[in-house]
């Protein structure tokens, strides 16, 4: 120090202050990073799944509203074009050539393409879309039931998850977890309102929106209904995907149980 | 079950006010409270604006918060201190979860021992002099002796209004956010006018649990803050004879 002894001590003073101040302000932060404390905050999730799971139960559905209350612009959250030289190519044929990959724990892998896709029972519904940011936006889906692909695939008995694994890639890393998918359980799989949807508002799905398919989990938040989604897996456990939480926002710490 | 009162020294009286497990559920909650409101603004900022109806009208919000600003709210009064959506609402439901059964333990409670019936109905008689404690209330003069022995009608007016009012309807819209509760308690999302007005009315209740809580500090500081903190650390309330008592 080359200053006087007496600007010296108010330095001192005034660093030895900020320090105090830092520590208590950073204090809160600190507990918010400990992982003892982050993984009691997590028993929540459990609690909020199992309570939800048994009023819920297997088949109550999401509300489903009218034609006149369908949002008059819709959000498009994440990727709005995955813009890969392959989604591009399949983009510019209208998806002509994309096929939809069922594999993983079946007994009969399929590979469907759009039009197969609309011959499969489909389900149409008017449903409210939350997003975990907190906006909603109404509009109308239809889709095959993602039941019926399943049943068609047929399950072998070992599968308990399924997962989505999509066109998109929201966060470049070397190791490839950037990469969108998400994994939901049978009882959400099989759920009547649970589609591969290709329609939006009586078009197509535009690529905003997720072309050439997108899936609707009607009792959860928008990040758990995967766009552009590529191939579909049954799987015993999601632990070996990606970071091992269930989905690109799960791996970010968010819920996987998404139904709050 | 009743405590017996304590004579001290000059006529004052101590009184046993309250009970353990109401000093308690007092403290915890405010804690819930505290996390709840600060993780609630984290996830606000997710997304700082608020509407009426079912859905979200992008371009004519109720309110919109912070325009321009990196984060509508600053870090020191959302948890945690930087933006972090997940790390919000970890908090949040993880105290949300505590919060109700917190509430749950204080209600039952309260119902069972007698205590809503006892100590926070108004008597009819308080009910009849209400305008007179109102005026009283303004020129900030509290009662004292035997009539400080119980909360006067503006105070139990004021905590059965919290308690069975706004604690309730933020647990409620709060649930009716929900998505997969919407599957089934969908008529909670009817009476509110909607998901989005549910998530409006959510916030302009705790902003009012938030003018509570100015009201209720400033009143423990007019009261006497010794006193009154004594009271709801240890349960002791010390009660003054009027001077023309003593």
């Amino acid at each position: 120090m080359t200053d006087g002894p007496g600007i010296d001590r108010r330095r001192w003073l005034q660093s030895a202050l900020a320090t105090v101040g830092g520590l208590a302000l950073s204090a809160c932060d600190r507990i918010s990073q400990s992982d003892r404390v982050n993984s009691t905050l997590d028993y929540a999730e459990g609690w909020t799944k199992d309570v939800q799971r048994l009023l819920l139960g297997r088949n109550a559905l999401a509300p489903e509203y009218s034609v006149s209350e369908i949002s008059a612009t819709f959000r498009a959250n994440g990727t709005t074009n995955p813009d890969t030289e392959e989604y591009n190519r399949l983009a510019q044929a209208n998806f002509a050539d994309w096929r939809l990959v069922v594999g993983g724990l079946v007994e009969k892998p399929l590979e469907l393409s759009l039009e197969e896709l609309r011959r499969v029972a489909f389900r149409t519904q008017i449903t409210r879309h939350d997003c975990v940011e907190g906006w909603s936006c109404i509009a109308k889906w239809r889709g095959a039931r993602l039941s019926t692909v399943l049943q068609q695939a047929k399950l072998k008995p070992g599968a308990r998850y399924v997962a989505f694994y999509c066109a998109d890639t929201l966060e470049l890393t070397l190791d490839g977890s950037g990469q969108y998918y998400e994994t939901i359980d049978l009882i959400d799989a099989m759920h009547p309102q649970t589609l591969l949807a290709y329609d939006m508002n009586d078009r197509p799905l535009t690529v905003r929106h997720g072309a050439p398919l997108r899936l609707r989990v009607e009792r959860q938040l928008g990040y758990k209904m995967a766009k552009y989604v590529m191939r579909i897996e049954a799987i015993e456990s999601f632990r070996d995907i990606a970071r091992g939480k269930g989905g690109y926002w799960e791996d970010r710490g968010y819920e996987w149980y998404a139904g709050i | 079950m009743p405590v017996a009162d304590r004579a001290l020294t000059r006529g004052r009286i101590a009184v046993y006010r309250h009970p353990l497990l109401v000093r308690l559920t007092h403290w915890l909650n405010a804690l819930c409270l505290l996390v709840l409101l600060m993780s609630g603004l984290q996830i606000l900022n997710a997304h700082p604006a608020l509407y009426w109806g079912e859905s979200s009208s992008f371009g004519s919000p109720f309110i919109a918060f912070g325009a321009g600003r990196s984060a509508a709210f600053p870090g020191w009064i959302t948890l945690p201190g930087w933006q972090d959506l997940a790390d919000g609402r970890r908090w949040h439901f993880f105290f949300a979860w505590l919060f109700v059964l917190n509430g749950l333990a204080y209600v039952i409670y309260a119902l069972v021992s007698g205590r809503v019936r006892c100590v926070l109905a108004p008597t009819r008689e308080q009910v009849r002099h209400i305008g007179s404690s109102i005026r009283e209330h303004l020129r900030l003069r509290f009662p004292h002796g035997e009539a400080a022995r119980q909360y006067n009608v503006l105070q139990k007016l004021t905590y059965l209004a919290v308690l069975f009012g706004l604690l309730p309807l933020m647990v409620i819209t709060g649930l009716t956010m929900s998505p997969g509760m919407d599957a089934r308690l969908h008529f909670l999302t009817t009476v509110f006018g909607g998901r989005q007005s549910a998530r409006t009315i959510h916030f302009l209740t705790a902003a009012a649990l938030v003018s509570f809580f100015l009201i209720h500090i400033a009143a423990v500081l007019t009261a006497g803050p010794v006193n009154e903190m004594r009271s709801i650390v240890t349960g002791w309330f010390v009660i003054k004879p009027r001077k023309e008592e003593s």
